[in-house]
């Protein structure tokens, strides 16, 4: 498909942004853009969406295999997989803003928000799935719960856990763009200022997020195979 | 840091001017420490209106775009078999890209407005729905494919009134979960310049003033969940003989 001109001269735009420092639109503003600048901007967003991922790893994912393992709570697993995904991203942001405060340390708990529920549901589901004849072989065999748990349920669940995971990690990044809204500095500051950073570093902006967000999953997704025991796989190929 | 401390600052001045009146007289909007304004809400509830049609209109339109597509795509992947996984890969693909960023990337070649909002919202939803729709279709019965074939239904017709009937319950499910996302997600739309109730969130007339952020947030939730009982009832109607099975 042939593209009109006037695209590929805008994203060449972006490109130079990315790696040469201009004039800012705002007349005696500082310089914009160059690498440095846009390097430092993408790991501002990196490190919220890793701290908010830890967050909510460290909640969510032992109270998903948890439950999963007893067989416990199903309703509200599922109902709370089914809520989070009602969750308006930017609300959520801006009443932060509006009522708690700014700043890192506010915005990472309420971006671990978005991430608790698919964690916790996708563990729910993935652990609770397991063949029950598999369980009971595994404690006849004289193994402890949370052998079983870690041993036997967690393998087995490797794909469903770490689906879970990759979706967190795509609505963490995600929102982690708005998060300049509520002071802090992430990629999505090219994108939300386009009255300093212009036409060129809104699009830079937003070819960045994008390539961050499909690195992140690439990588998720990396792991998982290097997670997932060769037996199954053969088995679902 | 720079915008942080710009927002500090901001709040500081801010505090000190509305410190010095006297808090009675002030209306509930311009006193500190207010969470809910109920008479601000009470006057202004119709401001909210428009932007929920509009926001309606754009999860609506997006929603019936991403089916068209995606069934086409399962369609096409369930008669050859070797696009299954590469179709996967490609609907993953606009799933994983932020929807935020997806506008502005689309900004050069379809500017801004509702269409380019409605394009990416609807590539949000390929995912989902390609997916629930190829298991369905997987998931059908051999047996059933077989004693249609026997009453001498051609291709075409076993998958019109065999297979689809019969993978409604995984279609409906992933139209369900895709209805949702879009409504929370369609706030953003406020961004490329598409209206939605994103409009009464961001600006800088709402970012401090929690009364309508939660107002907004309130009737998105209340959409999806809204949405979300129209579709199950769909489906109840939609798939007679499992409330007989049922009953």
């Amino acid at each position: 498909m042939l593209l009109p001109a006037s695209p590929i001269a805008s994203f060449g735009g972006a490109f130079e942004f990315i790696f040469t420092p201009q004039d800012s639109n705002v007349t005696g503003g500082e310089q914009v853009g160059g690498f440095s600048k846009v390097l430092e901007l993408t790991l501002g967003q990196l490190e919220v969406t890793l701290l908010a991922l830890a967050l909510a790893l460290v909640f969510a994912l032992p109270a998903g295999l948890y439950l999963g393992h007893r067989h416990k709570g199903e309703g509200v697993a599922v109902a709370l997989g089914n809520a989070g995904r009602a969750i308006p991203e930017l609300a959520l942001i801006a009443l932060v803003a509006a009522v708690i405060g700014v700043g890192l340390v506010n915005v990472t708990p309420a971006l671990a928000i978005l991430g608790i529920p698919p964690i916790l549901t996708n563990a729910y589901v993935g652990i609770s799935q397991v063949d029950r004849a598999t369980v009971d072989a595994a404690r006849g065999m004289g193994m402890s719960e949370l052998e079983i748990l870690r041993r036997v349920e967690l393998p087995i669940a490797v794909p469903t856990v770490m689906g879970g995971v990759r979706g967190a990690t795509i609505a963490i990044v995600a929102t982690a763009t708005i998060a300049p809204l509520a002071g802090v500095e992430t990629l999505g500051d090219l994108i939300l200022n386009e009255n300093i950073y212009g036409e060129n570093g809104l699009l830079a902006g937003a070819v960045l997020v994008a390539l961050l967000a499909l690195v992140l999953e690439g990588l998720l997704a990396l792991l998982q195979r290097r997670l997932t025991s060769d037996g199954l796989e053969l088995q679902t190929a | 840091m720079v915008s942080a401390g710009a927002i500090a600052a901001v709040g500081e001045v801010g505090e000190g001017f509305f410190k010095e009146r006297s808090s009675d007289t002030l209306p509930c909007q311009a006193r500190e420490a207010h969470l809910f304004c109920f008479d601000w809400a009470r006057e202004n509830i119709d401001r909210f209106e428009t932007p929920t049609v509009q926001h309606l209109e754009l999860v609506v339109l997006s929603i019936l775009l991403g089916l068209v597509v995606a069934f086409a795509l399962a369609v096409l992947a369930h008669r050859r078999a070797w696009l299954r996984a590469p179709l996967l890969g490609a609907t993953g693909v606009l799933y994983t890209i932020p929807s935020i960023a997806f506008f502005f990337l689309l900004l050069p070649v379809t500017g801004r407005g509702r269409d380019t909002a409605i394009i990416v919202l609807a590539a949000y939803t390929l995912q989902i729905i390609y997916r629930n729709t190829t298991l369905g279709l997987a998931n059908v019965p051999t047996s059933a494919k077989e004693a249609a074939r026997g009453m001498g239904f051609t291709d075409r017709q076993i998958l019109w009134r065999v297979e689809l009937p019969l993978a409604t319950p995984e279609i409906v499910a992933g139209l369900r979960i895709a209805t949702v996302s879009t409504v929370a997600i369609a706030t953003l739309a406020v961004f490329i310049g598409a209206g939605g109730l994103g409009t009464r969130i961001y600006g800088s007339a709402n970012l401090n003033f929690p009364t309508t952020i939660l107002i907004a947030g309130a009737i998105v939730i209340a959409m999806a969940l809204l949405l979300d009982l129209v579709l199950l009832g769909i489906q109840r109607l939609a798939t007679p003989w499992r409330r007989t099975a049922a009953d």
